[in-house]
């Protein structure tokens, strides 16, 4: 029984299979081959503009691989990846057995690779070449790949509310006997925040989407600007959802090191009621911003003002978090291991992009730098600096706990080093050239630019090669890594208070949960927040 | 069912989850992903309303279309009969109410194809403007939930003439029901909008 991987084997993964964690199996690996298909359009990309003049793509090839690049990198790796580590750690974390709905589960996961594939079949059908953001005319008159991307974007919008549907019920009816809100570890409230954010905002897209997919299928005039179709109507929809989904793909990363902190500073999270009620703020006010978008697209300027400080109080919340975070650090016995490296440099570049968020918030920084490589460079920190630095420490914090293996440190290590070079090397320079007013989304661009671009092109190289190591090192020590504990971090939270990797019921016996699950330091000799079920699920001590 | 299944379910069944029923709640959030979605789609025809002006809608005829209101909303109080007849322990009398449901829905969805026809002979089609493409598109999707609801009310009514429900597993039909009165109540949201706000 507490052998869980062996048995079935690794057939699991390829098949219909209702088990949660098999699901975020699923979930985490598929979402990183399509960051490893992302992350090569990237390196086409920056190839392309490692010097000026369109020498490597003609125009519409660089359009093309810039919108699959970003689709595939929102759409198909942040949002299912942050949706692997839900599915794999929420019944874990909360003491249940499975998720509330197996079946839909596996069913939000099983639209995925239908999805991505057709994403990619565009590439066959003339490409998708409007952006990620798939601005209308432009995605209205576009060739046949347009429809299959649209397509997909709402197969993936489906399996997100699925998903959501799933998480909330989850949280709210599973929890163990104990469990009350205030014991939730906060990636599971991170996952709440974004689940409310998921359910609210993707049906706005799903709707939006659904009227380009008619008027370029049917004929429907809803974006026939010859008929009185407005543009700016699906700039409003598209970014109704488009803006929450950078907190759809941030708060998960911040509940991911909200967990890391902690652990690898041995010290009570500081402020653990303000990290939690944060990320409900910022769903709640990330729902009032999307218009910051729009700054240039005509809109009437009165309206600009209260999207500016919507926008800008977004800021209040996020401090919260960064102020805690550094705050649990303060006097800790600090382990610099691979996971809270990632977790610092998390902080380091979030803050960055957080930053440059604020600047863009600002009318008129923003009505001069809209369109410019300076908002490139923001939120390439924001995402790659931040959600995916997160999604590496997650990986390597829970490696151990779903591999049932330990991972090399000394090789996860230099991959931080390399990633983290990679990054300000790749998105620093983007600031310069954006705010000297270098345009985004063309292949070709002024000799003045041409050292920066060098420079961000070696960058997103390093970043390319910054997987090998990852990939190196996952799969050696998933195959033949030193077997892990149960606990290797003497974690408090419930996920390492059973087996590693866990049996496919959890826990022999639901855990009745006693206290708050960042007791460290404080409780000598840490305490696990429950009671252990059983000898065997109850971990190393 | 997998293994890991079978104890999960048990959980629920010793009523460890707040009081709430995770179907139902489900169905609640559920509910709240479809509020948002016609959410978009009225404001797409609203914003065209008030931007374009909509001469069509002079072509509409709202008396067709209130009576069609009256029969949707009745089988709301149906569907409420349904399930308090399961409650009180008459599955007969449920079914007889799902069939009403169902026959009140199926004239609802002939009521609309009339009223598209008619438009159709009008010229007003889903390609023959804004005002076409987003009138279809709004009550097409209401009506593509009603249909939905009536496959599903049939699909409850074959469950309880098999015995699937019983006065104490009653919440197939409550969750069915969940479902019909949202849709319901979105139509009275539309035949406002559309029909009776000038």
């Amino acid at each position: 029984m507490m052998t869980a991987t062996s048995a079935a084997g690794w057939r699991r993964y390829f098949g219909w299979n209702t088990d949660h964690k098999v699901i975020g199996v699923q979930y985490i690996v598929t979402s990183f081959v399509f960051f490893l298909l992302g992350g090569a359009l990237a390196m086409v990309v920056r190839t392309e503009l490692a010097a000026p003049g369109a020498d490597v793509l003609d125009g519409a090839t660089y359009n093309q691989t810039m919108t699959n690049h970003g689709t595939l990198m929102i759409f198909l790796w942040i949002l299912p990846v942050v949706a692997g580590f839900g599915n794999y750690l929420i019944p874990l974390m909360i003491g249940a057995r499975d998720m509330a709905f197996p079946r839909l589960n596996a069913l939000s996961y099983w639209l995925i690779p239908p999805a991505g594939l057709l994403m990619l079949s565009s590439f066959f059908a003339g490409g998708a070449e409007a952006g990620w953001t798939a601005y209308v005319p432009l995605s209205i008159g576009g060739p046949p790949g347009q429809t299959l991307w649209a397509l997909s974007v709402l197969l993936l919008g489906f399996s997100s509310i699925l998903g959501a549907i799933n998480f909330l019920t989850t949280v709210i009816t599973m929890r163990a006997p104990g469990m009350s809100f205030w014991r939730l570890p906060l990636f599971v409230w991170g996952m709440l925040a974004t689940a409310i954010l998921s359910l609210t905002a993707t049906p706005v897209l799903t709707a939006g989407l659904i009227l380009v997919a008619l008027d370029r299928m049917v004929g429907t005039h809803f974006f026939t600007v010859s008929s009185g179709g407005d543009p700016i109507l699906w700039q409003n929809l598209f970014w109704f959802y488009s803006h929450p989904a950078v907190y759809i793909m941030i708060l998960p990363a911040m509940g991911i090191v909200s967990e890391i902190f902690p652990v690898f500073a041995r010290k009570p999270i500081f402020g653990y009621r303000m990290i939690a009620m944060s990320s409900m703020a910022i769903a709640v006010l990330g729902m009032t911003v999307w218009a910051h978008h729009m700054f240039t697209s005509g809109m009437d300027p009165r309206l600009r003002i209260p999207f500016m400080v919507s926008s800008m109080v977004i800021a209040v919340p996020t401090g919260i978090k960064i102020f805690s975070w550094l705050a649990t650090t303060w006097y800790g016995k600090i382990r610099l291991t691979t996971p809270m490296l990632f977790a610092l440099g998390f902080i380091s570049m979030f803050l960055i992009g957080g930053l440059t968020g604020i600047f863009l918030a600002t009318i008129p920084v923003d009505l001069h730098v809209h369109d410019t490589y300076f908002v490139v460079g923001h939120l390439h920190f924001v995402l790659f600096g931040g959600s995916v630095s997160a999604v590496y420490a997650g990986l390597y914090y829970w490696f151990p706990k779903i591999t049932g293996r330990q991972y090399d440190e000394r090789i996860g290590r230099a991959h931080f080093a390399i990633n983290f070079i990679g990054t300000n090397l790749a998105y620093l320079p983007m600031f310069l050239a954006g705010l000297l007013g270098m345009p985004r989304r063309v292949a070709d661009y002024d000799p003045s630019f041409t050292s920066l671009n060098l420079w961000a092109t070696i960058g997103g190289f390093l970043l390319g090669i910054s997987v090998l190591p990852f990939l190196y090192n996952a799969l050696l020590s998933w195959a033949r890594g030193p077997k892990a504990e149960a606990n290797p971090w003497s974690s408090l939270t419930l996920e390492w208070q059973t087996s590693s990797p866990p049996p496919p019921q959890n826990f022999a016996v639901i855990p009745t949960v006693t206290h708050h699950p960042y007791a460290y330091g404080d409780t000598p000799g840490a305490e696990a927040v429950a009671a252990p079920a059983t000898a065997g699920a109850g971990g190393s001590r | 069912m997998s293994p890991h299944a079978m104890p999960h379910a048990e959980d629920f069944r010793a009523g460890q989850a707040l009081g709430v029923d995770h179907r139902k709640l489900g169905m609640w959030l559920f509910i709240a992903s479809e509020v948002m979605f016609f959410g978009g789609l009225i404001a797409a025809y609203l914003h065209y309303k008030y931007s374009l002006g909509f001469p069509e809608i002079e072509l509409l005829n709202v008396v067709q279309v209130g009576v069609n209101t009256l029969i949707l909303l009745s089988s709301s109080l149906t569907v409420v009969s349904a399930l308090a007849a399961l409650q009180a322990g008459r599955p007969g009398r449920m079914a007889l109410f799902l069939v009403l449901t169902i026959v009140l829905g199926v004239a609802f969805l002939s009521g609309q194809a009339y009223e598209f026809a008619s438009l159709y002979r009008e010229g007003v089609t889903l390609t023959s403007g804004v005002f076409g493409s987003s009138f279809f598109t709004l009550t097409g999707f209401h009506g593509l939930h009603v249909a939905i609801g009536v496959v599903w009310a049939i699909v409850v009514l074959l469950g309880g003439l098999r015995g699937a429900y019983t006065a104490e597993r009653s919440m197939g039909v409550e969750i069915f029901g969940l479902y019909w009165h949202f849709v319901d109540i979105v139509w009275i949201m539309l035949f406002t909008l559309i029909y009776l706000i000038p």
